[in-house]
């Protein structure tokens, strides 16, 4: 099976990182969170409420809506924070973030379970830096367009209506969807990011991971 | 071709379709209220929220949904279609944009009906969710207000895109198979907003500044926002964006009250000229709709606004800023410096609001025992420069009156000023190579 995988690139100022990332992974979780699953002694299962919430950005003339949980709402910031991190402050820069969305596969013993991914979405950021606030301006609303287009891009992708994992019973629901939160169920998702400095080498930890799992087999 | 599809199958196709499209209707006109949406997740289901989705059902949606459908479905050449148009409290309309649920005849047989089309079409409705806060519509209907409402209209039939002007946008959201059709999901928008009135296009910024000339006593002083939303007018064609995003909270709480209120109170759809074969419905915004189309208006006071606000009426709003122009019985003994003249109020949001800070000495029009409070605005300096900041506020707060605004007999009329503009263009080209060298000193 062959992972499906997604390109999405954004030019933003160093204050509307955080927010452009959130917009656009948060429109993707949207799409690939359900309601938890209740499993009924049958087979069959129902599903939980998934709620939305409108929310406006502060750097950006745009609004999204998101999924209504905190605890996922936590989870993107936590990694969007850390992204920005490692971006640097005031700099210009590009970096990438991945969201990739995976099954596991178990295996026996002595092999770890794989993490098959079935969809990954990169996020390419260019950071630029901007003189004065006509500039600052412009690329508020610029950018709100911009995003804007970009949700229009993964609707589409979206609504292709390609491969989904299978529904799994019981016993498989935790290869398949995050079933730690406690109102909803989004698939099994990681999100990861690399970041290139000016110089346009690689300071990975994409990397780092590559080698990590060669060495866990 | 239905012979493959069981009953039940048939029935549930139905019934799926029934309350997508009236889910999908909710899920527009909630987007164009105005308001940020809210709803909360819930892990257990309760067995009503369709497509798991929790999304409201407001009853007067409902009900006009309903009616547009008049017992059928959407299906092929049947198509529901809402409407989203924007209308101004002097009567203008345009419309913005049509939303489209349309059925094509390409059917998906093997597709499960009970489960995969129930999927898609929750994926279809949170796409819409997305989708809706994208197109231009959605800024627009979170600045709504007095100066402007967002109304919605359903109709049912042959999609109607002829209003929405020249070069209007298509975005689609998604589609769903099922083995009776494709069910497919599109928006068309305005992207030409400028605006078309019976009045000079010259006039139309006028128009509109008099409209917001009775708002902004109240916005300015609620106002934070910033400069930049001074720009946005002349991007929009006209359309008026001056109102920032907070307007004054005790109207807004009154729109809100009517679109959250049972359908017995609401205030029966005015009857539409235009499309009479229709369901026409007026959006939730207003309490009563012929209140927007009403020739007099009363400014509301805002807070900090000592004297209640005067009368403006259309009559008098026949000059270009005649609004701006000072009345007659608001004029008393004032030092101009001092008492600033009504249009100062209302030449910016920003300016406005800076105004409403030296509360002590703007308390309105027309006091005649005021007391000189030295206005020391924040973080200056009083002894450095001649012209400190708060001299400098004080003196240009208050511009002189422009010329052409005083309605004054021996004053030139607007008409034989453009009649000598082409004799001062035409000494102004002799001159032009003045004007170069000039320019050149100044690089």
């Amino acid at each position: 099976m062959n992972c499906r995988s997604e390109a999405l690139e954004v030019s933003v100022e160093g204050r509307q990182v955080d927010e452009a990332m959130l917009a656009l992974l948060h429109t993707i979780l949207l799409h690939r969170s359900t309601g938890k699953f209740h499993y009924k002694k049958e087979g069959t299962y129902s599903i939980g409420t998934v709620g939305t919430q409108d929310i406006d950005c502060d750097f950006i003339d745009f609004s999204f809506v998101r999924v209504s949980s905190d605890e996922l709402d936590r989870a993107i910031r936590k990694a969007v924070g850390e992204f920005k991190d490692a971006m640097g402050n005031g700099m210009d820069g590009m970096g990438q973030i991945s969201l990739e969305f995976y099954q596991k596969k178990k295996s026996r013993w002595p092999f770890s379970d794989e993490c098959i991914p079935w969809e990954v979405w990169s996020i390419k950021v260019n950071v630029v830096n901007l003189a004065n606030e006509q500039e600052r301006q412009i690329c508020r609303e610029k950018v709100g367009e911009k995003l804007g287009e970009k949700v229009i891009n993964i609707v589409e992708v979206i609504n292709r209506h390609e491969y989904l994992p299978k529904m799994p019973t019981q016993s498989e629901v935790d290869n398949v969807f995050d079933t730690s939160l406690k109102d909803v169920q989004p698939y099994l998702y990681k999100i990861t990011f690399q970041i290139t400095d000016t110089l346009g080498t690689s300071v990975s930890t994409t990397m780092r991971r590559l080698i990590k799992d060669t060495l866990a087999l | 071709m239905d012979s493959d599809l069981s009953p039940q199958d048939k029935k549930d196709l139905d019934k799926f379709i029934k309350f997508f499209a009236l889910k999908t209707v909710q899920v527009i006109v909630q987007a164009r209220l105005g308001e940020k949406v809210c709803t909360r997740s819930l892990s257990s289901p309760t067995g009503s929220d369709w497509f798991n989705l929790a999304i409201k059902d407001i009853p007067e949606v409902t009900h006009e949904s309903k009616k547009a459908l008049a017992g059928q479905l959407p299906g092929i050449e049947r198509s529901m279609c809402v409407e989203i148009s924007l209308k101004t409290s002097e009567g203008d309309s345009m419309e913005l944009e049509t939303w489209c649920l349309e059925m094509n005849e390409k059917c998906d047989k093997d597709i499960k009906v009970s489960y995969t089309v129930y999927n898609r079409m929750s994926l279809l409705l949170k796409s819409l969710l997305a989708i809706t806060r994208v197109t231009p519509a959605y800024k627009l209907s979170r600045k709504q207000g007095h100066d402007y409402v967002i109304l919605y209209r359903i109709y049912f039939g042959e999609v109607q895109l002829t209003g929405l002007g020249e070069g209007f946008q298509t975005v689609r959201v998604g589609v769903v198979g099922t083995p009776i059709g494709t069910i497919t999901l599109s928006c068309a928008y305005r992207t030409n907003l400028a605006f078309m009135s019976t009045r000079a296009p010259g006039e139309d910024e006028g128009a509109y500044n008099g409209v917001e000339d009775s708002q902004e006593v109240c916005t300015t002083s609620f106002s934070t926002s910033p400069p930049s939303q001074m720009g946005v007018p002349g991007k929009e064609g006209g359309v008026p964006q001056q109102v920032p995003v907070q307007p004054c909270h005790g109207a807004q709480a009154e729109h809100r009250r009517v679109s959250s209120c049972p359908p017995a109170d609401h205030v029966p759809a005015t009857p539409s000229t235009k499309h009479p074969t229709s369901s026409r419905s007026v959006g939730v915004k207003s309490g009563s709709p012929c209140g927007v189309l009403e020739t007099t208006f009363t400014r509301k006071v805002g807070a900090f606004v000592n004297k209640p606000g005067t009368q403006v009426t259309t009559a008098s709003l026949d000059l270009p800023f005649a609004a701006f122009a000072p009345r007659a019985y608001d004029l008393e003994e004032n030092d101009p410096m001092v008492q600033p003249p009504e249009s100062s109020a209302t030449s910016s949001p920003l300016q406005g609001s800076l105004h409403s800070q030296g509360s002590g000495e703007s308390g309105g029009p027309a006091q005649d025992d005021f007391v000189m409070v030295d206005f020391k605005p924040a973080f200056s300096k009083d002894d450095l420069l001649p012209m400190d900041l708060g001299t400098f506020y004080r003196e240009f707060q208050n511009p002189p009156q422009l010329t052409s605004l005083t309605i004054d007999v021996s004053s030139q009329s607007m008409a034989e000023d453009l009649d000598s503009l082409p004799e001062k263009l035409a000494v102004y080209e002799k001159n032009i190579d003045e004007f170069d060298a000039f320019v050149d000193t100044l690089q």
